[in-house]
């Protein structure tokens, strides 16, 4: 076996396969700790949850190519202003409802999901919600009602009413409002706010 | 009727069954009973699959069909959640079908594998009856812990989860102590390893959290570490052990090429990861990091197809299952093209900005679950059959050929055509809602209604219903094939 050339011996490949799983897998550990770290709320690419009290836009920025999250002066949600905590409790039940409802499988959530229904990720900043004075209200009457609150644009597409009370329905609009301020690295490309003008 | 007319009337058509599909279990041994078990399940399951992929797709026409009855979130959670555990039986019993004789030793615990079956099979059952009756609950803890984690692909309550990793376990512990108490080779070893590895990331998607990018985050370690790492290199262990049953190709061939497998997709795919961690929030570098890696993901596919294909040529196709053969080498090329080119084809994140979430995700999903994954169990239910009809003839000249070569065609077509289908609904997507419109609602919605995906999600349906028609002729073609036959495959041995 002396004259069996490296790449075609089983043992030498064996150890490769060896190799580069746990160094791949090394490295990546390294990432994740470092990834997790820089996502955690409360940091520059995701916000604290009360950010919620807040206005947030996103800026074009030319030399980047690409848009980042601005956050502005006050803008409470529901004309309230929330304590961390109680910003958090509000985003955790918005959180569970979508799972409970399952939006996931008809809506994408930072473009992960289903194809069905429009992206949940900037929902809160879309130009749909015609003006920043109704937009609240018609959330809360869609989320609650959305059959006789449709927003089909002439698609005949109907959200199903998934018996979404008064309370979840507002953790669900701060969860949304909290997800819209994420740094998603550009994502969706030369999306215009419900600010920008025309 | 009465309950026990009922009850009388669906033994006697369950016997009448029996006597007409005339199976005799005395032809498998005891491991292979078990995985013919796990294979009855797994066909059930992908019928179930298809259904609810058509009332699914036939609601992107109809919308208003079945609305509120059975939404679209409920069939679509039905179409994936059921793919996803289809393919794990089919696995599970793929491996205790090779166990035994990879191992050369029987079953060391055949009884507490029979009850896992048992119980893993009942927890199913339960989970989808209440996907399909209670569908929804409310945003409390209770109903991700009994109802749905509203989780795609890993919908499953979380009860569900801990019964699932209890069963992963006694299977683990079946494999490990088989291989000890027979004899451990190179194949026994990666497998083992890998199943580690697959059992250990299903655990990342067990917990709950507020904050959504790190949710995602390990949402992704399941799928993708699943999908483009562990499930790939147990496919390559499945299709090294076949490649020696089938054709005969030498242990020594098989497991080094196994092992140059291993390093390329562990090498491109672990890293690779990077490719979903582009728009979730995650730091930039993954912009670079995901984007070189899992370019290199093709790479290995190509080796795998190379495999394959050589082997088959180098053995002149001699070989007694003419319907596993061709799925082994459907599964090469559908790997191959599914994953290595869809895939490809929009993991550069330069174009993923445009491409993330449309139709174009869901055309490469098609293609590559089907051609990596559905096709490689397929293969394994005629190797299955065959031996369960006692190691009959199923090469040259078997008895109404034509019906897996219809169901073969059928379901390539099918498929194929659904995926270029939602390619054309992925293109028009990109340009339109995503480059055009700056993804606003009101964007998305002008690319639903543009007439050419309105046109594409109509030939996605009638590509749907060949898939179906496909799948029950493959259904009846492994209820049939090899019935009445006298004549044996012979055993092939290894060169
Ligand atoms: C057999 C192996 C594979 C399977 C079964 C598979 C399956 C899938 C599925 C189902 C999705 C959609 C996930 C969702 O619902 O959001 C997806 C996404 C993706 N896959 Fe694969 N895939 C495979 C291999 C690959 C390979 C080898 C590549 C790259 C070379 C790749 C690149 C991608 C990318 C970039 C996405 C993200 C799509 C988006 O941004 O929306 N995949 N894959
Ligand atoms: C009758 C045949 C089928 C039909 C009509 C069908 C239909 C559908 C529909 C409507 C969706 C939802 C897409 C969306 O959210 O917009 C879907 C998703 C999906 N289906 Fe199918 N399907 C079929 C067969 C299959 C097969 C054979 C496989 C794989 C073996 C498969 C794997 C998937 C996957 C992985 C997804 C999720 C894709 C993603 O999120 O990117 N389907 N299917
Ligand atoms: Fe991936």
């Amino acid at each position: 076996m002396n004259d069996e050339p490296l790449w075609a011996s089983e043992s030498f490949w064996k150890k490769v396969a060896i190799w580069v799983t746990a160094g791949s897998f090394l490295i990546l550990v390294v990432l994740t700790m470092d990834s997790l770290s820089q996502t955690s709320a409360g940091g520059k690419r995701v916000q604290a949850y009360s950010v919620i009290n807040k206005k947030i836009d996103y800026q074009y920025q030319e030399k980047l190519h690409k848009s980042i999250p601005v956050i502005g002066g006050d803008e409470f949600l529901f004309g309230q202003q929330f304590s961390e905590e109680e910003a958090r409790q509000l985003v955790d039940l918005g959180k569970k409802t979508s799972q409970a409802k399952n939006c996931m499988n008809c809506h994408t959530l930072l473009g992960n999901g289903a194809y069905y229904a429009p992206d949940l990720t900037k929902a809160w900043l879309d130009k749909g919600w015609i003006g920043t004075d109704v937009r609240e209200d018609l959330m809360m009457k869609f989320l609650m009602d959305p059959e006789n609150n449709a927003r089909t644009y002439g698609s005949n597409r109907k959200m199903p009413n998934l018996g979404i009370t008064e309370q979840e329905a507002k953790g669900l609009i701060a969860f949304l409002k909290w997800m819209s301020s994420i740094d998603t690295n550009g994502f969706p490309y030369n999306f215009k706010t419900i600010y920008a003008e025309e | 009727m009465s309950a026990i007319g009922l009850v009388e009337k669906t033994t006697a058509y369950f016997k009448d069954f029996k006597t007409w599909v005339a199976l005799d279990s005395t032809n498998l041994s005891d491991g292979q009973q078990l995985a013919v078990k796990y294979f009855t399940v797994a066909v059930i399951l992908f019928v179930a699959q298809i259904l609810f992929g058509l009332l699914a797709a036939t609601q992107f026409i109809w919308p208003g069909f079945l609305f509120e009855i059975l939404d679209f979130n409920v069939n679509r959670m039905v179409h994936i959640n059921a793919m996803i555990v289809w393919m794990l039986y089919g696995f599970i019993g793929s491996v205790y079908w090779l166990l035994e004789d990879e191992s050369q030793t029987e079953i060391v615990g055949l009884k507490l594998g029979n009850i896992a079956f048992w119980v893993l099979t009942a927890a199913v059952t339960v989970v989808v009856l209440v996907y399909l009756l209670v569908q929804i609950g409310p945003g409390k803890d209770s109903s991700l812990w009994f109802i749905n984690e509203g989780r795609e692909y890993i919908e499953a309550p979380r009860w569900a989860d801990i019964g699932i990793v209890v069963v992963m376990l006694i299977f683990f512990y079946n494999v490990v102590a088989t291989f000890t108490k027979g004899k451990w080779s190179g194949i026994a070893g990666v497998l083992t390893l890998d199943l580690v590895a697959l059992a250990g990331l299903y655990v990342a998607g067990m917990f709950y959290m507020t904050n959504i990018t790190h949710e995602q985050y390990w949402w992704w370690w399941v799928i993708h570490l699943w999908v483009e790492a562990t499930w790939e290199v147990l496919v390559g262990v499945i299709m090294a052990w076949s490649l020696m049953k089938l054709l005969g190709v030498r242990r020594k061939i098989v497991q080094t090429w196994l092992y140059i497998e291993v390093a390329l997709m562990f090498g491109s795919g672990i890293l690779g990861l990077g490719h979903h961690y582009f728009w979730i929030g995650t730091p930039e570098y993954w912009l670079t990091i995901g984007g070189f890696f899992s370019a290199l993901e093709p790479i290995p596919l190509v080796a795998m197809v190379v495999h394959a294909v050589y082997d088959s040529g180098s053995h002149a196709f001699k070989n007694g299952n003419h319907p596993a053969l061709a799925w082994v080498i459907a599964h090469a090329f559908g790997n191959f093209f599914g994953a290595g080119v869809w895939g490809f084809m929009h993991t550069l994140p330069q174009i993923n900005m445009y491409t993330h979430g449309t139709q174009w995700s869901a055309s490469h999903g098609h293609l590559a679950f089907f051609g990596a994954y559905a096709t490689i169990n397929i293969a394994f239910f005629y190797l299955a059959i065959q031996h369960w009809r006692g190691g009959v003839w199923m090469g040259e000249g078997t008895a109404n050929a034509w019906r897996w070569k219809w169901a073969i065609g059928l379901l390539n077509v099918g498929v194929l055509g659904m995926t270029i289908a939602m390619l054309i609904a992925g293109y028009e997507q990109s340009f339109i809602e995503r480059a055009v419109e700056g993804s606003t609602w009101g964007g998305y919605f002008t690319a639903q209604n543009h007439p050419s995906f309105q046109s594409a999600m109509v030939w996605r349906l009638l590509f749907g219903v060949v898939t179906a028609a496909g799948l029950g002729l493959l259904i009846w073609d492994l209820l049939t094939i090899g019935k009445g036959e006298t004549r044996k495959a012979k055993v092939i041995t290894q060169q």
